[in-house]
């Protein structure tokens, strides 16, 4: 079947989708997006996390079908050209990158935990973040890295206040 | 494969009508992992994440006092809009996966899969939910209690489509708890649900991942209820005496009927379900109490 869907602000077409596939193949096999990760094909681990219509979802359990004329938004579509989100760049300087594998999954959730609770606390964090396992650093690093994102969204590079590594 | 992708309710029935072999597909929570794992290749895929009316909730009853909610309301919606009406069921939705998981998966999911360990099957049956069934046929209602009939059985017909469950609001304490081995992502090792429902002088009392199906807990609400009723305590209500709970915590205990299996032996079950009685009940009671007085 065809879909039709808009992926990061533009209109995609995919054909010859097979009907029982998740829009992580889609993403990853058809439309070239290899950011969203695939690890567990059961929503068990996050490190597929989307943007599906501004809701943050496992995209290995939605059917590629559901996302017709439906917005997604991946990892891809997280950065303005160059310039990295704060997420992204916390999580740089953080050093709560080490395979890298959740990454892009923690990334998503983190990004809209933040624009729904701007200074959030640790559990609040934590829930947040609850769906997606990381086997590598441990938490605490991504920990810091919400925590260093959210005190930049709160006080932007410019204001004078930070320094930001990511030139 | 087929996808078929109705827009409307009328659609979907007529869809479901011709192609009984179809499997529904909403929040795709369960759907899809059978699919991504191959162990399971439907005919037809049945989409009906594009049909409004089954996007929204509504008090329904002659004083709003049943809740009626679309079975393709996320459980996140029903954490956030519905908590303080139907307390017993924002409590199970809360416990279900992770935020992704909560964002797309569905009551109506849970019904249709009707798997034992879903967690909010024991609230259904606690708060006297109705399970709203269609066909082109027409439409039906079916007492949650009707509705499990095996293991992932329930009591649908081939061309029926779960379009809501009937919620009685209530703002009488509710409680909910499951085991398992982290906070997120955890099928329940065993579950129990506890609704106080004064008006009528009852208690309801229900089983997860403990038998083949969800189930009630008749013994156990049939001496609390007589308990509580024989000793004035719905008008009075004075702290329960431990003999009480722990009679409470034994007959929900012998409801059930576990197996062993990798998440935990049925003798563990047994006791973490008379655990998890007393407690629930202990909670639910101090609130009533603190309500009454």
């Amino acid at each position: 079947m065809r879909v039709n869907v808009t992926v990061n602000g533009e209109p995609r077409q995919a054909d010859d989708v097979w009907e029982g596939e998740s829009l992580l193949f889609l993403l990853r096999e058809r439309l070239g997006l290899p950011g969203s990760k695939n690890a567990c094909e059961q929503g068990e681990c996050g490190s597929c996390t989307v943007y599906l219509d501004n809701t943050p979802v496992c995209s290995c359990l939605v059917a590629a079908g559901q996302v017709q004329d439906r917005e997604v938004r991946t990892v891809e579509g997280l950065a303005d050209g160059d310039r990295l989100d704060p997420v992204q760049e916390a999580f740089v300087e953080a050093g709560a990158v080490q395979c890298g594998f959740c990454t892009p999954g923690l990334v998503v959730a983190a990004h809209d935990l933040l624009d729904r609770v701007p200074q959030p606390s640790d559990p609040e964090i934590r829930e947040a973040l609850a769906g997606n396992l990381c086997r590598c650093t441990g938490y605490e690093k991504i920990l810091d890295a919400v925590r260093l994102a959210a005190t930049r969204k709160a006080a932007p590079r410019g204001s004078g206040a930070q320094e930001s590594g990511s030139r | 494969m087929d996808f078929l992708r109705p827009d409307t309710l009328a659609e979907a029935l007529a869809l479901k009508a011709q192609r009984p072999d179809a499997v529904p597909i909403a929040g795709g929570t369960d759907v899809m992992v059978e699919l991504n794992f191959d162990h399971r290749r439907p005919a037809a895929l049945l989409d009906l994440t594009r049909i409004a009316e089954l996007r929204s909730w509504d008090a329904d009853g002659d004083n709003g006092d049943t809740v009626r909610i679309g079975a393709c309301v996320p459980y996140t919606r029903i954490i956030e809009e519905l908590g303080e009406r139907l307390p017993g069921l924002a409590m199970a939705s809360r416990t279900v996966g992770s935020p992704q998981i909560r964002n797309r998966g569905t009551v109506g999911g849970n019904l249709g899969a009707a798997s034992p360990a879903g967690d909010t099957h024991p609230v259904l049956l606690a708060a006297d939910a109705t399970v709203e069934a269609a066909s082109t046929r027409g439409t039906r209602l079916i007492p949650a209690t009707d509705f499990y009939l095996g293991v992932k059985r329930n009591a649908l017909e081939p061309d029926e489509l779960i379009t809501a469950v009937h919620v009685p609001a209530t703002r009488a304490p509710q409680q909910f708890s499951k085991v398992g081995t982290r906070n997120a992502m955890v099928i329940a090792v065993c579950s129990f649900a506890v609704a106080l429902h004064p008006a009528q002088n009852r208690v309801g009392a229900a089983v997860g991942s403990a038998a083949p199906t969800p189930r009630r807990a008749s013994a156990a609400e049939e001496f609390l209820s007589a308990e509580l009723t024989s000793t004035n305590q719905w008008e009075s209500p004075k702290p329960l005496l431990d003999s009480v709970k722990r009679r409470f915590g034994d007959l929900v205990a012998e409801a059930a009927s576990p197996i062993d299996d990798v998440r935990g032996s049925a003798a563990y079950r047994k006791h973490a379900l008379s655990v998890l009685a007393r407690r629930t009940l202990g909670w639910a009671w101090q609130d009533y109490s603190g309500k009454v007085a």
